[in-house]
C-alpha cells in the first residue's frame, strides 16, 4: 500500500497508540476525583499540558484540549462570537478556509453577524493589503488558517499579525491543523490569539486535538456543564486521547527536526515529474508552500477515475471534494484561485508524510502516467 | 563570524576580599551542573569573571540557562581574538557587517597597558576602520544598534554584545543550609527563592495530616521543590506526619490558641530536624500583618520555642509583590492548586491575632507532646528532589 493522502489523515504512530492503550487502562480514573487514581489522572493531565504549551512556547493555562480541529474552529469563532457581539458584528475570514471555518461563518451572518470573506490570488494567498482594507472598528475576529488543506500554500500569518497589531479589539484565529509539525509558526510572535490543532493529521488520534487560547482572551463556552478546561469545555476530558496528542505533537516535531529536508525533497521531486506531464497543471505554488501537499489537475478528465484507476495499485491520493462549492464537483479554493471551470473539476492532491519513501514515489510516478496515458486514450 | 565565548561576569562577589576563591569555584560548580546538557562547552574561571568556551553549542539555550543561576551579574557574547590591532579590526568588522545594525559604537577598554594604543584613541582608530570598510552605517554614541565592547586583556583580546542581565545575588551554597518551611501555598516557595538568591543551599520541611490533606498536597509541595532545585541543587523534602498532633491540639487546647499551639509545634519539629541535618538555621514564608499567625504577637509567642534563627526573606513585602515573583519563577500555577494544606485543615474560625505568650505557655504545659514530637521524629519520610528529574517517570514514558 502506498498511502499518499496525509491531509485527510495520517496512519497513527505505534508509539502513540501504546500511550493512548497504556493510558487508558491504567489511568482511567476522572481527574475531578479526590482519590489517588483521580489524582494520577489529574497529573498526568497536568504534564501533558505541560508538554503541548512546551511545544508550541506558550503557557500551559493556554492550551485547551479539544476532541479536534473542527471543534477548535467552532469554539474559537462562536466563542469569540457570542462573547463579544457586543463590541461588534464583523468578522473576517478567506474565501479557502476550510469548511468547519467557513460554515461557522456562515451560520454566524444568520445571526445577524456581518462576514467578509478575503479572495486570494492565484497561488491561493491572502494579500495583506486586502486584510488591511477590510478592518474596521466593529470587527472582533480575523480567522485566516496557516496552510492551506488542498493547495498547501502558506500564509504570511506573521504579516497578518502584523497589521492586527493596531486593532486589538479584533481577536486573530489561524487554523494552524495543515501546517503543524510541517511548517513552523511562532505564536507569540505572530500575535495569535486562537489557534486550532488536530491530533489525526500529526499520526495521533482521531477525536483528538486542542485550541491555543491567549492567556486573558475570553470566550463563549459552547459545552457548559462541570467546568473543565478552564470552563471552555465541560465535559470529562479524554486522557488517554490527550496523551496520544501529546506524544504525537513531540514525535512530530522530532521528525520535523530531523526530517523535514527529506519531505523537501521528495516533494520537489514529485514537483519536477509532475510538471514534466503533459496532461497535468500544478496547482501548489512553487514558493511558500507545505513541504507535504501537492496537488494538480488533469483538464478533462474525472478526478474520481484516476483515483479509482491509482487504487487498483493500492496508491491513494484524494480529490479535495468541494464541500462549499455550489457546484458539486468543483473545488472552492480553485474557484477562489480564479482557477478555469475543467481546472477546478478535474483536481487531484497527493499528500506525503516523513514516513513516504522516495521508492514509494517512484512507483506513485510510474503508475500516475501509465493511468493518464491509458485514461486519456479512452477518453479522447 | 560566530560567537565562540560567553563571558560571565560576577558582580557583587568580587568584592568579597578573602572568600573570592570559594564563591568562584562554587559558581563555577553551579554553572557546571547547571550547563550538564551541553558537553561540548570548556568552563575557564578568571579573577573577575569566567568565560564559556562554546565549542559549537547552542549559545541562546546556554544564555537563558545561566540567566537562572545566582551570582551571574550579566553575561555577554564574545568573541576572542589575539591582542592585536589588525585581528581585532578584521573581527569586529565581520561583527558588524554580520549584524543588521545601521549605527554602532565602540567602546575600548584597556586593561593589558602594554597594548599600545589607549582606549580613546583606539576607539577612534576602529570606529574609522568600521566606517570606511562599510556603507551607509554611521555611528551612534547614545542609541548605537550594536555597541562593540574591545576588552584588551593580558591574555587577549575578547570583543563582545550587549550585556544579558543575570539573577545576581550569591552562589547557591556559600552561605550555608537552612531548612525552609514549605506549605504549598504561594509564599513559603518564593520565600526559600529569595534566601538561595542570597547564597543558601535549602532543604524543605512539610507537614502533611492524612487523611485531612490530601497525596495531591503533598505533590504539590514536591513540585515546588523540584523548581527551586532548578535554581539550585537537590533539594531533601521532609515529610512529617503531622496528623496525631494536630487532632491532640484541635482536642485539647482551646479554639483561639490552637493555632499558635500548632504554630510553635511545627517550629519545634523544624528545629529538631534542622538539628539532625546539622542545619543552623529556619526560613519561613511569612509576611508580617499577612494572616492570624503573621502578626507581631503571634510571631513572638510561636518564635519563642527556638533559639535558631528564623529567616524571613518575605517580611516586608506586599502580597502582591510575592505573587509577582511566583510568577516570574513560575510557581505560581503550582501554588495555586486548590488543596488543603495542614495549615487550613483546623484552623479555627477566629483564630486569636493577638495571643499573649504566658497564656500559650499555660494552655501547652496542660498539653502531654513530648511522646507525640518523638514519635513524629522517628517517622520522618524524606524525599531527595533533583533538578530537572522529574519525579514522575513511569508517565513521562507515556508522553
Amino acid at each position: 500500500m502506498i498511502y499518499l493522502d496525509n491531509s485527510a489523515t495520517t496512519k497513527p504512530k505505534e508509539e502513540v497508540v501504546q500511550s493512548f492503550q497504556q493510558a487508558a487502562l491504567q489511568y482511567f480514573g476522572n481527574s475531578s476525583s479526590i482519590h489517588g487514581l483521580g489524582m494520577d489522572a489529574e497529573r498526568l493531565l497536568r504534564m501533558s499540558r505541560e508538554q503541548a504549551a512546551s511545544i508550541l512556547q506558550v503557557d500551559s493555562r493556554e492550551i485547551i484540549f479539544t476532541s479536534g480541529g473542527t471543534e477548535g474552529n467552532n469554539v474559537a469563532i462562536k466563542g469569540v462570537a457570542l462573547e463579544h457581539q457586543n463590541r461588534g458584528k464583523h468578522i473576517i475570514t478567506t474565501q479557502i478556509e476550510h469548511p468547519s471555518v467557513l460554515e461557522t461563518c456562515r451560520s454566524l451572518e444568520k445571526h445577524g453577524f456581518e462576514i467578509s470573506y478575503l479572495p486570494v490570488d492565484q497561488d491561493g494567498r491572502v494579500c495583506v493589503e486586502d486584510l488591511r482594507a477590510s478592518l474596521r472598528e466593529d470587527t472582533i475576529l480575523v480567522s485566516i488558517m496557516h496552510v492551506n488543506n488542498e493547495i498547501g500554500t502558506i500564509q504570511p500569518i506573521e504579516r497578518f499579525g502584523e497589521v492586527l497589531k493596531k486593532y486589538p479589539k479584533a481577536l486573530f484565529h489561524v487554523d494552524h491543523v495543515q501546517g503543524f509539525g510541517k511548517v513552523p509558526l511562532n505564536i507569540k510572535q505572530s500575535g495569535i490569539d486562537l489557534l486550532t490543532i488536530s491530533g489525526h493529521k500529526i499520526h495521533g488520534l482521531k477525536g483528538t486535538g486542542l485550541l491555543y487560547v491567549k492567556g486573558g482572551t475570553k470566550l463563549f463556552s459552547l459545552h457548559h456543564g462541570g467546568g473543565q478546561e478552564a470552563n471552555l469545555r465541560s465535559g470529562t476530558e479524554n486522557l488517554p486521547g490527550i496523551v496520544a496528542l501529546v506524544k504525537a505533537m513531540r514525535l512530530v516535531n522530532n521528525d520535523r527536526e530531523q526530517h523535514l529536508n527529506h519531505l523537501e525533497r521528495l516533494k520537489m521531486f514529485l514537483y519536477k515529474k509532475i510538471s514534466n506531464l503533459e496532461s497535468c497543471v500544478l496547482n501548489t505554488p512553487e514558493e511558500n508552500s507545505a513541504p507535504h501537499i501537492i496537488h494538480f489537475s488533469v483538464p478533462g478528465l474525472k478526478p474520481e477515475v484516476v483515483i479509482h484507476a491509482l487504487e487498483e495499485a493500492e496508491i491513494y491520493i484524494s480529490t479535495k471534494s468541494a464541500c462549499s462549492s455550489k457546484s458539486a464537483d468543483e473545488s472552492a479554493v480553485l474557484v477562489a484561485c480564479g482557477k478555469a471551470n475543467n481546472i477546478s473539476t478535474s483536481g487531484l492532491r497527493v499528500s506525503l508524510s516523513y514516513e513516504t519513501t522516495q521508492q514509494e514515489l517512484d512507483f506513485f510516478v510510474e503508475k500516475l502516467q501509465e493511468v493518464l496515458e491509458k485514461l486519456s486514450k479512452v477518453m479522447r | 563570524m560566530q560567537y565562540d565565548h560567553i563571558v560571565i561576569r560576577y558582580g557583587e562577589l568580587s568584592l568579597k576580599g578573602r572568600n573570592r576563591k570559594l564563591f568562584t569555584s562554587q559558581l563555577m560548580k553551579n554553572v557546571r551542573v547547571a550547563l550538564r546538557a551541553f558537553p561540548n562547552i570548556h568552563i575557564q574561571t578568571k579573577r573577575d569573571r569566567m568565560y564559556i568556551v562554546l565549542n559549537g553549542e547552542d549559545q541562546e539555550a546556554i544564555i537563558e540557562r545561566c540567566s537562572k543561576i545566582f551570582g551571574i551579574q550579566n553575561m555577554s557574547l564574545a568573541i576572542k581574538v589575539a591582542s592585536e590591532e589588525k585581528a581585532i579590526k578584521e573581527e569586529a568588522l565581520a561583527l558588524l557587517k554580520n549584524s543588521n545594525a545601521k549605527t554602532f559604537k565602540i567602546s575600548t577598554k584597556r586593561s593589558n597597558k602594554d597594548f599600545p594604543i589607549g582606549s580613546q584613541d583606539f576607539n577612534q582608530l576602529l570606529g574609522a576602520h568600521l566606517l570606511i570598510n562599510t556603507e551607509n552605517i554611521s555611528v551612534d554614541v547614545h542609541h548605537p544598534d550594536l555597541e562593540i565592547t574591545v576588552d584588551i586583556r593580558d591574555e587577549a583580546t575578547y570583543l563582545t554584545s550587549e550585556k544579558v542581565v543575570g539573577a545576581g545575588g550569591l552562589p547557591v551554597g556559600t552561605a550555608g543550609k537552612s531548612l525552609l518551611l514549605l506549605s504549598g501555598g504561594i509564599d513559603s516557595p518564593v520565600a526559600g527563592y529569595q534566601a538561595m538568591k542570597r547564597g543558601v543551599e535549602l532543604e524543605a520541611i512539610h507537614f502533611h495530616s492524612p487523611p485531612y490533606t490530601s497525596e495531591r498536597a503533598k505533590e504539590k509541595v514536591l513540585d515546588l521543590a523540584e523548581k527551586l532545585a532548578f535554581y539550585g541543587r537537590n533539594i531533601k523534602v521532609h515529610v512529617i506526619p503531622f496528623t496525631a498532633l494536630q487532632q491532640k491540639i484541635h482536642r485539647e487546647i482551646p479554639h483561639g490558641y490552637s493555632m499558635t499551639i500548632m504554630r510553635r509545634m511545627m517550629m519545634r519539629i523544624s528545629e529538631a530536624v534542622a538539628k539532625k541535618e546539622e542545619i543552623l538555621s529556619l526560613i519561613t514564608g511569612e509576611s508580617l500583618g499577612q494572616v492570624a499567625s503573621q502578626t507581631m504577637e503571634s510571631m513572638h509567642a510561636i518564635n519563642a520555642v527556638t533559639s535558631y534563627p528564623v529567616i524571613r526573606p518575605l517580611i516586608a513585602m506586599d502580597k502582591d509583590e510575592i505573587i509577582h515573583i511566583s510568577e516570574k519563577i513560575e510557581m505560581y500555577p503550582i501554588s495555586i492548586r486548590p488543596y488543603e494544606d495542614c495549615c487550613t485543615v483546623f484552623v479555627p474560625k477566629s483564630p486569636k491575632t493577638k495571643p499573649r505568650l504566658e497564656k500559650v505557655e499555660q494552655f501547652e504545659s496542660q498539653l502531654d507532646f513530648k511522646q507525640d514530637i518523638e514519635e513524629i521524629l522517628e517517622n520522618v519520610e524524606t524525599i531527595t528532589i533533583a533538578a530537572n528529574n522529574h519525579h514522575q517517570d513511569s508517565m513521562s514514558d507515556l508522553l
